[in-house]
């Protein structure tokens, strides 16, 4: 079992990343539809795109994991989440945003729909049994 | 070792109950077309029932089950979470999704998303408080939950890993409920600006 073993703080990157995505989404929809600074958006994007690369990595990383359970749970996951994205995209496509803006809220939108199969399939393989 | 207690459980429940798959596809089939035609009434629907719902089942959990499967013993625990969990796995997010699409939609349709508009500011509010809660419920509650009933599966289920993913969940169900407090006060004030 892997309850005692170290692993690497893929969930704690994960939960950064959707606080991240979760701030640079609300500041964004908070100022729509005037035009207003991407900065701050681009910034939490960017980190958490990098993020998402760490948790890669640090997964590639990783021997003697559960994998099996890991990508059953990220599979599903995903595919729950990607319907749930799709709906946002949707939404902010009928709304009219367009260009920058809009390609922030779909960048925001993948990175939170890759980081939550990641996060959940981490979560529960780590008490698998391998 | 108060919690490492292994207990032999039957393991004949579903993680995600199919069978409500086709409900909630019905939901979702809904929120798209009171989206698509931009219909008041349709919109307020899926926010008011969605909403109503979603901080109901945070208040009634956080602060009435919680504390009382807290108390529970450790196998107690197991059969609540056999019969309880699985359910939630689809009724929360299908809730949350149709409170928040629907709620986004309504704030446009009746101009509070505009910043020139006397509610802008308590909608903005209620994004910040609902992005927190988001990552509450998305970063630890919801793979509690999911860690809970993978467990369970098991021919012999850990109770002290089932233990340590319950606190979480119910410490996160109650902060959930504690911001959905929250949630009612910034929606109260809205509807009577």
């Amino acid at each position: 079992m892997n309850t005692t073993k170290k692993l690497p703080p893929v969930s704690e990157i994960s939960v950064v990343i959707l606080a991240l995505v979760v701030a640079g989404g609300v500041f964004l929809a908070a100022h729509l539809p005037k035009h207003t600074s991407l900065t701050f958006t681009t910034l939490t994007v960017v980190i958490a795109a990098l993020l998402v690369l760490v948790n890669l990595v640090l997964l590639t990383r990783l021997t003697g994991f559960a994998w099996k359970t890991f990508f059953l749970v990220a599979k599903w996951t995903l595919l729950a989440y990607s319907i749930f994205a799709a709906a946002l995209e949707y939404i902010f496509i009928k709304d009219g945003v367009r260009g920058s803006v809009l390609a922030l809220m779909s960048a925001t939108i993948v990175i939170f729909a890759v980081n939550l199969p990641i996060h959940f399939g981490f979560t529960v393989a780590r008490y698998a049994d391998n | 070792m108060a919690h490492d207690v292994v207990t032999e459980q039957p393991k004949d429940f579903k993680i995600i109950p199919t069978s409500a798959i086709p409900l909630v596809a019905v939901v979702y089939i809904g929120l798209i077309i009171a989206v698509a035609t931009n219909r008041l009434w349709a919109l307020d629907f899926f926010h008011v029932v969605g909403g109503g719902l979603w901080t109901g089942i945070d208040l009634f959990l956080g602060f009435v089950i919680g504390p009382i499967i807290g108390k529970m013993s450790i196998p107690a625990r197991m059969e609540f979470s056999k019969k309880f969990m699985p359910k939630m796995v689809l009724l929360m997010p299908t809730l949350v999704i149709a409170t928040l699409a629907g709620g986004w939609q309504l704030a446009r349709h009746e101009g509070f998303i505009l910043s020139s508009d006397k509610h802008h500011g308590w909608v903005v509010a209620s994004m910040i408080v609902v992005g927190i809660m988001a990552v509450v419920a998305l970063g630890f509650l919801e793979p509690a939950n999911l860690g809970v009933l993978f467990e369970l599966k098991k021919e012999r289920p850990n109770g002290e890993v089932i233990g340590k993913l319950m606190k979480r969940f119910l410490y996160t169900a109650g902060l959930t409920g504690a911001m959905q407090v929250a949630t009612l006060i910034i929606m109260t004030r809205i509807a009577t600006l």
